[in-house]
């Protein structure tokens, strides 16, 4: 029997450490495993015995990428624990913060960690020789979610002006009309951006996911809803762990996530464009189908595509959040602390990100749970490998590596947040 | 380094962390072609494909050090690198990760893992420069832009970073802030926190909470007082030190101060 082994020592253009091993008998794929190497941080432990008020900026720290994710659900945890509504302009301000946060997470994603995947790069520097217009719309794109972050935030990176309840100090529309001039021209951007990776080489590859999303009724859905799926799944946050189940496994110090009943299952940005379709913007609908997508998507290799559709989307409805802004009254709404137990889940830029919290009469946490996307994901993405790679076992060598690695980043994993990922390791015995 | 020939070799390296600081360099977005112009670009795996090998000029390292593994591994960049420069609160204080060092890590292991016996871990989170000689510690929860562009290019210029070193009381001043603790009674650690965010948390309201760092001989049991004054209890004060930079000396020194 031949055997020969490919292997890559550490998974580059990821947030985090980690390793893959597929190993291929007789000419099927045999096993595929995800190792993650990220050494744990311990968050959930040290949670204990905080302020519920202290949740937002130290679960920011799990991931630099998508702090705004962990304080959304975070603040929608306590919310939902101390029994505060926020509504309004608040709650506008904070979908406002978030669509910073995908414009920036995507526009990093898509042009500085996947397509040169999809090109034959190393990475973006290298891409920049060859296409610096690309690179440069790529980096103003990032920019302008940034802009978002910085005004509303306070920053890029851990913004500081998030709280349970709303926010430290809200913008005057005066500081916030800004904005929509850089918001117009990244819309454009955007536009481009869809144009151009519905352009690029995407291997065949469809799947049959079960894809799990926030759903609500008059939007598409970031912070509030219920979690759906296409094959019936319909229940409320509070019930996650009903059912929800995480594992341990040897090979990751970031835990499993299945599902009680249908085992694993996708979050994330196909996902989202799948069940919620119908509640993009026009011109993120327009933009999606002039790329030849359709109403659901399940060829992982699109996911830049779907990607850049959401970036419209996001710059659409940051300018009409911008558009309707009044000043709320006042910056946030409080509650006294109680013994009480809450759970919030938001769509982070990678996905369903799960928070739950048990507290005592004072506010301290007793308990706390955070389920980030890349650990819900890290079961699909082992199977899309097992599935996928059985088909390219004629590519040469290297070709077949960065296709596994294209594979995984399709999925954008980050794997700080998982840890809270790759050497490569392909084995044909 | 400029006056040679080639291009100085930068390598970003990660040890435990969020990634946010390495993440900062690419958050340049006006200057990242222009340093990626200056600098060969050897080694930097968020963001490029490549592999170890050789020496580089200027390392920036990111995280802090949790496992043994990660203890070796920063010996080998160490000897591969001629400027280790740390950048961000992980790497110069342990992070938010060293709470585990006032901890039992058995008991972390337990809150989070099903199986303990899988995961390798040591049971103190350190700084980098626990384990090797730094050259420059750049600090920050996350680090900031500027004073990253400053530090890559003092090194390619061949000078000292020039890095503020007073507090963010200071930066409140220039920056016309009311004083959230005088005027407002909001505790703020900004009287014994490093300059370096632009006095930002008092310029949205809220207190200072410490994410650069004990600035050099802070007077923290006079800050202890104040805040006492204000109503915060004994846990809370404990708490307050205790966050992104809790292994810092003078944070450290003053949180253990307060315990029970």
């Amino acid at each position: 029997m031949s055997r020969k082994t490919i292997k890559v020592d550490y998974l580059a253009r990821v947030e985090g450490e980690g390793a893959l091993n597929v190993t291929i008998r007789n000419g099927q794929v045999s096993k595929a495993e995800l190792r993650i190497f990220e050494p744990p941080r311990f968050f959930e432990a040290f949670l204990r015995g905080r302020d519920y008020a202290e949740a937002p900026d130290v679960t920011a720290r799990i991931c630099g990428i998508c702090p705004v994710a962990y304080q959304m659900s975070a603040v929608h945890a306590m919310e939902n624990a101390l029994g505060i509504e926020v509504e309004g302009q608040l709650r506008a301000l904070r979908r406002l913060l978030y669509c910073g946060e995908w414009i920036e997470s995507h526009a990093l994603h898509i042009y500085m960690l996947h397509a040169p995947d999809f090109l034959g790069y190393a990475g973006a520097v290298d891409m920049a020789r060859d296409h610096p217009d690309i690179v440069k719309r790529g980096l103003s794109l990032k920019k302008a979610g940034n802009a978002i972050m910085s005004l509303l935030g306070g920053r890029e990176i851990h913004p500081i002006n998030v709280r349970v309840g709303g926010f430290y100090r809200t913008p005057t529309r005066k500081e916030l009309e800004p904005l929509a001039e850089t918001l117009k021209q990244a819309r454009e951007d955007a536009l481009a951006t869809v144009r151009w990776t519905a352009g690029l080489y995407m291997p065949e590859a469809e799947r049959d996911y079960h894809l799990v999303a926030l759903h609500h009724p008059d939007e598409y859905a970031m912070n509030t809803g219920r979690i759906i799926s296409n094959r019936g799944l319909d229940i409320a946050v509070e019930d996650y762990n009903r059912h929800f189940v995480e594992s341990h496994v040897l090979r990751s110090t970031a835990l499993h996530s299945h599902l009680r009943e249908h085992d694993c299952y996708l979050v994330g940005p196909l996902a989202r464009y799948s069940l919620n379709y119908d509640q993009l913007s026009y011109l993120a609908r327009e933009a999606a189908k002039e790329a030849g997508l359709g109403v659901t998507c399940t060829n992982p290799f699109q996911s830049i595509v779907v990607r850049s559709v959401e970036v419209v989307y996001a710059c659409d409805e940051a300018l009409r959040i911008i558009d309707e802004y009044q000043e709320p009254e006042r910056p946030f709404e409080t509650a006294e602390p109680k013994a009480s137990e809450g759970g919030g889940c938001t769509e982070a830029p990678r996905g369903l990100l799960f928070h739950r919290y048990r507290l005592d009469e004072n506010g301290g946490i007793l308990e706390a749970q955070i389920v980030p996307p890349t650990a819900q994901n890290q079961p699909s993405i082992e199977a899309d490998l097992k599935d996928l790679v059985g088909g390219w076992l004629d590519l040469p060598a290297d070709t077949l590596r960065e296709r596994c690695e294209q594979t995984i980043r399709n999925y954008d994993p980050c794997i700080s947040c998982a840890t809270h990922f790759l050497k490569l390791d392909v084995r044909h015995e | 380094m400029a006056r040679s020939d080639h291009k100085p070799r930068l390598g970003v390296w990660k040890f435990a962390s969020c990634d946010g600081c390495q993440l900062t360099l690419l958050d340049c977005e006006d200057e990242l072609l222009q340093v990626a112009g200056a600098v060969d670009i050897a080694y930097f795996p968020e963001a490029t494909r490549g592999s170890v090998r050789g020496t580089y000029d200027l390392s920036l390292v990111e995280g802090s050090i949790t496992t043994l593994h990660d203890a070796e591994r920063i010996q080998d960049v160490r000897r591969r690198s001629r400027t280790l420069v740390t950048i961000g609160a992980c790497a110069t204080a342990g992070g938010i990760q060293a709470l585990r060092n006032f901890a039992d890590i058995d008991d972390f292991m337990a809150a989070v893992y099903a199986h303990p016996e899988y995961i390798e871990t040591l049971s103190t989170s350190t700084p980098i420069a626990d384990h090797v000689p730094v050259d420059f510690e750049l600090r920050g929860c996350p680090i900031s832009k500027q004073q990253l562009l400053e530090v890559v290019s003092a090194y390619l210029c061949g000078r000292r970073p020039v890095t503020p070193a007073h507090s963010v009381c200071l930066d409140c001043k220039l920056r016309g802030n009311v004083c959230v603790m005088v005027a407002h009674g909001t505790p703020c650690l900004g009287p014994m926190t490093h300059s370096g965010c632009n006095a930002l948390c008092p310029s949205y309201n809220r207190g200072c909470y410490g994410c650069y760092g004990p600035k050099e001989n802070p007077n923290a049991p006079a800050l202890s007082e104040r805040l006492d004054q204000l109503g915060m209890g004994r846990a809370e004060r404990l708490r307050f030190y205790r966050t992104f930079n809790a292994w810092a000396g003078p944070f450290r020194e003053e949180s253990e101060r307060h315990e029970p």
